[in-house]
């Protein structure tokens, strides 16, 4: 009489190797051998930031768009956010990547306020922060995917700043990221030189034209945006402002019918 | 049975090089310019920022002042131009608090090379200059590469503009290509003058050179910083 095994060998036959990667019957999975790939392009878009100095403060303007490719996804995106009374932040570029930066800076905010020793983000500390972020980021070929404009009052002056995915950073008084550095910069620069000391409501006038001229011309823009402003009376954000535009001479356009 | 080895420390890390779709490199222009005279030196930038076809700002100054008697002109890819100068400004610090002294231009240089060749494989895009007064008081330029060669001369110019300014020169102050021409030392009022001429020049030309210079000037009393206009198209 044959012995029975003390124990089996065989668990189960045709299936998985225990220990080994399972291969389906009929073809081999091989594990993917192409390069690592990074988020290297970016996904939901928004549009220019635009950034423009005052006599007692700083605006920040974006529109409210968030395009996929050449869809406009969705229209009620915000895109400039409140640091605290001091500091704003427009975003234009990557809205997940903007989210995500949100987020760490809120984050930041809290744990900066419960330490309640009188420090926290300035404008200056954010705008240099931010440039190591993105900086680093790029060197290791992950980007963030965004130009950021910094406003606010540093030390009792308005305080504006660029940074952009590279890590290029300069500070001016008038920024603008995308079509708007070729639409709206030299418009806000014009305006800035015959007028260094505007009140708010003339720049918050010349932001307008601009968002305005920027709906007309870029087509991945929306009319709706939001205005963040900085004064010291802390911050406030008007939110959804409408331009008012005017197709008229839309009619007299020929040839694209 | 080929089983592959994959790396398994994450979820999402995959084996193989990683492939770059985005440029880490931008150029944003700029021109800088150092002289060295007999116990002074003149460094000068334009203050244009620029990317492709447009301008960020029209006010921002390549020179950037080390030590007392060192100024560093830095120009190229601005994210690495900051990034190198605030590395340099820490280490510089930490130097001054290790050794009770300022460092000298000639030690400012060395290291600088070091620093730049540190990244050999993934370079800071930067032209660098760095001018100063040497250990005996006379004016000193160094010259660099992106990568940190580097030399010690004369005058150099560096930059988008560079390619214009030095055979202005290598005739100006070098006296090359003049025949029976007396070689009177350089005045630091000719130096600074020489400057101006060669940056209206170059702006003239170059769309990444103008707006204004800055020139600072080096002697054993300071560096003085003097303004002026270039043409703004």
């Amino acid at each position: 009489m044959a012995t029975a095994p003390l124990f089996r060998t065989e668990f189960w036959r045709n299936g998985p190797q225990p220990g080994s990667i399972y291969n389906f019957p009929g073809g081999k999975t091989k594990p993917d051998l192409n390069p690592m790939k990074r988020t290297m392009n970016p996904t939901v878009t928004g549009t220019s930031v635009l950034g423009l100095k005052f006599k007692d403060g700083v605006v920040i303007s974006a529109d409210k768009l968030g395009s996929y490719g050449s869809l406009a996804r969705y229209r009620d995106l915000t895109r400039v956010m409140k640091i605290n009374d001091t500091t704003i932040l427009g975003s234009s570029g990557d809205y997940a990547d903007f989210q995500f930066l949100t987020n760490l800076i809120q984050e930041r905010v809290i744990e900066e306020e419960c330490l309640n020793d009188g420090f926290g983000y300035t404008p200056l500390r954010l705008f240099s922060w931010l440039t190591r972020v993105l900086y680093n980021r790029r060197s290791n070929f992950n980007p963030l995917w965004n130009t950021y404009i910094v406003g606010g009052l540093q030390d009792g002056e308005p305080f504006l700043g660029y940074v952009d995915k590279i890590g290029t950073a300069y500070q001016a008084p008038t920024v603008a990221s995308g079509y708007g550095a070729y639409i709206a910069q030299p418009l806000l620069r014009e305006a800035f030189e015959n007028n260094p000391n505007m009140s708010l409501e003339e720049a918050a006038k010349t932001i307008d034209r601009c968002m305005k001229i920027l709906f007309y011309r870029d087509a991945r823009s929306l009319n709706k945006y939001d205005l963040a402003i900085v004064t010291k009376d802390g911050v406030e954000i008007k939110s959804s402002i409408v331009s008012e535009t005017n197709w008229e001479i839309s009619d007299f356009v020929k040839g694209y019918e | 049975m080929d089983i592959l080895q994959i790396n398994q420390t994450s979820d999402y890390k995959k084996a193989g090089p990683l492939q770059a779709h985005f440029n880490p490199y931008s150029y944003n222009g700029g021109t800088v310019l150092a002289i060295a005279g007999e116990n002074f030196s003149v460094i000068a930038s334009d203050t244009r920022l620029s990317e492709g076809f447009s301008i960020h700002t029209r006010e921002n100054p390549k020179t950037y002042k080390l030590t007392d008697t060192t100024v560093l002109g830095a120009c190229g890819f601005h994210g690495d131009v900051l990034t190198l100068t605030k590395v340099l400004d820490a280490r510089l610090k930490i130097y001054e608090q290790d050794h009770h002294k300022q460092m000298t231009t000639g030690a400012v240089a060395a290291m600088l090379s070091t620093m730049l060749y540190h990244r050999r494989f993934f370079p800071y895009y930067v032209y660098n200059i760095v001018a100063g007064l040497d250990d005996e008081g006379k004016g000193c330029v160094y010259s660099f590469d992106p990568v940190g060669s580097y030399e010690r001369e004369a005058y150099r110019a560096g930059g988008s503009a560079s390619a214009m300014l030095q055979p202005l020169l290598d005739n100006q102050i070098g006296f090359k290509n003049q025949q029976g021409v007396t070689r009177i030392p350089l005045s630091r009022e000719k130096a600074v003058n020489l400057v101006k001429d060669v940056f209206i020049s170059a702006a003239e030309r170059d769309i990444y050179t103008g707006d204004s210079i800055l020139i600072n000037v080096i002697t054993k009393d300071g560096v003085t910083d003097e303004r002026f206009p270039l043409r703004r198209d």
